[in-house]
């Protein structure tokens, strides 16, 4: 059975069904982080010593990785604004930067889990370490699904633009919305776990 | 794939790039003060104000909340109530400690 509305939206709501679902998803995943956020300030407020995150982490790879998180965003924004422009492919190589930015995002990642595991200090070292490597690690995940999925529509996926172009342009979209909101996501993480 | 429609998303990619610059310099902003080693009272606060701007921008341009259908902001604002209890219930517990911390 085929899916109803997923090119046109639909009368009563104004959306296409994907477009509703995702952001329905997005919720969900709004209160998965918020619990997080929640248990990092009830540790930290009952804490007696919580170092600053700049003297255990390294800030300049964070700082790094938040630029190439929010040029990826740009560069997901531009590839669905390329379709609309029906231009398929200036899409391919802004979907394609986008993947291949989020990939350097997990390699800075890895390079800085493994300067800390070097050492020793991970997540069982302290509780700041503990809720560092869940809530990026969690990011980390987040990243990487973000990833197949992208890579998907940038490769076998990008077929029905031939076939369903409405309909690909909508999926873009749809994707484009997650990987905003786990740069979103990373805007907070930032600040909140490296510079305080 | 009709011009006016074409010309309508070239203006969006000219404030795409506008929002990337204001993103940029913000995240600049935000390390920049960390540096400052402000009380942390004022650094939480200063770092959570540039947050909540810079994702705001991101939400309102590049997830075009700004021009969304209704159905989507109840969702919204539905989460966000749900996001302060989730963030102020479990703070309340705890109120005797910040008391006498701060």
């Amino acid at each position: 059975m085929e899916i109803p509305y997923i090119s046109e939206a639909r009368p009563d709501t104004g959306l296409t069904n994907g477009k509703l679902g995702v952001w329905l998803f997005l919720a969900s995943e709004v209160m998965l982080f918020a619990a997080l956020f929640s248990s990092y300030i009830l540790l930290r407020v009952g804490s007696t010593e919580w170092p600053h995150g700049f003297q255990e982490l390294n800030v300049p790879m964070a700082a790094i990785n938040t630029v190439i998180l929010i040029s990826s965003s740009v560069t997901m924004v531009m590839a669905w604004a390329s379709l609309k422009m029906n231009n398929f492919s200036k899409f391919r190589m802004h979907l394609g930067i986008t993947i291949v930015l989020a990939v350097a995002f997990l390699v800075i990642k890895y390079f800085e889990y493994a300067e800390h595991l070097a050492t020793g200090m991970g997540p069982w070292h302290s509780t700041f370490l503990g809720i560092y490597f869940t809530m990026t690690g969690l990011h980390a995940l987040h990243i990487i699904g973000g990833i197949i999925v992208n890579g998907y529509l940038w490769g076998p996926g990008a077929k029905m633009w031939k076939t369903k172009p409405v309909q690909f342009t909508n999926r873009i979209e749809i994707a484009g919305l997650y990987w905003h909101f786990v740069d979103l996501v990373w805007i907070f993480l930032f600040p909140m776990l490296y510079l305080l | 794939m009709d011009a006016h429609a074409s010309d309508d998303i070239s203006k969006h990619v000219r404030t795409y790039f506008m929002v990337f610059g204001a993103l940029m310099v913000l995240t600049i902003v935000t390390v920049g003060v960390s540096y400052l080693h402000l009380p942390t009272h004022t650094a939480i606060i200063v770092a959570l104000f540039i947050a909540t701007i810079k994702a705001s921008m991101v939400a309102l341009f590049f997830m075009h909340l700004n021009h969304e259908r209704k159905l989507i902001y109840w969702v919204l604002m539905l989460t966000v109530v749900f996001f302060f209890v989730l963030m102020l219930v479990p703070l309340a517990t705890n109120l005797d400690r910040i008391v006498l911390r701060y």
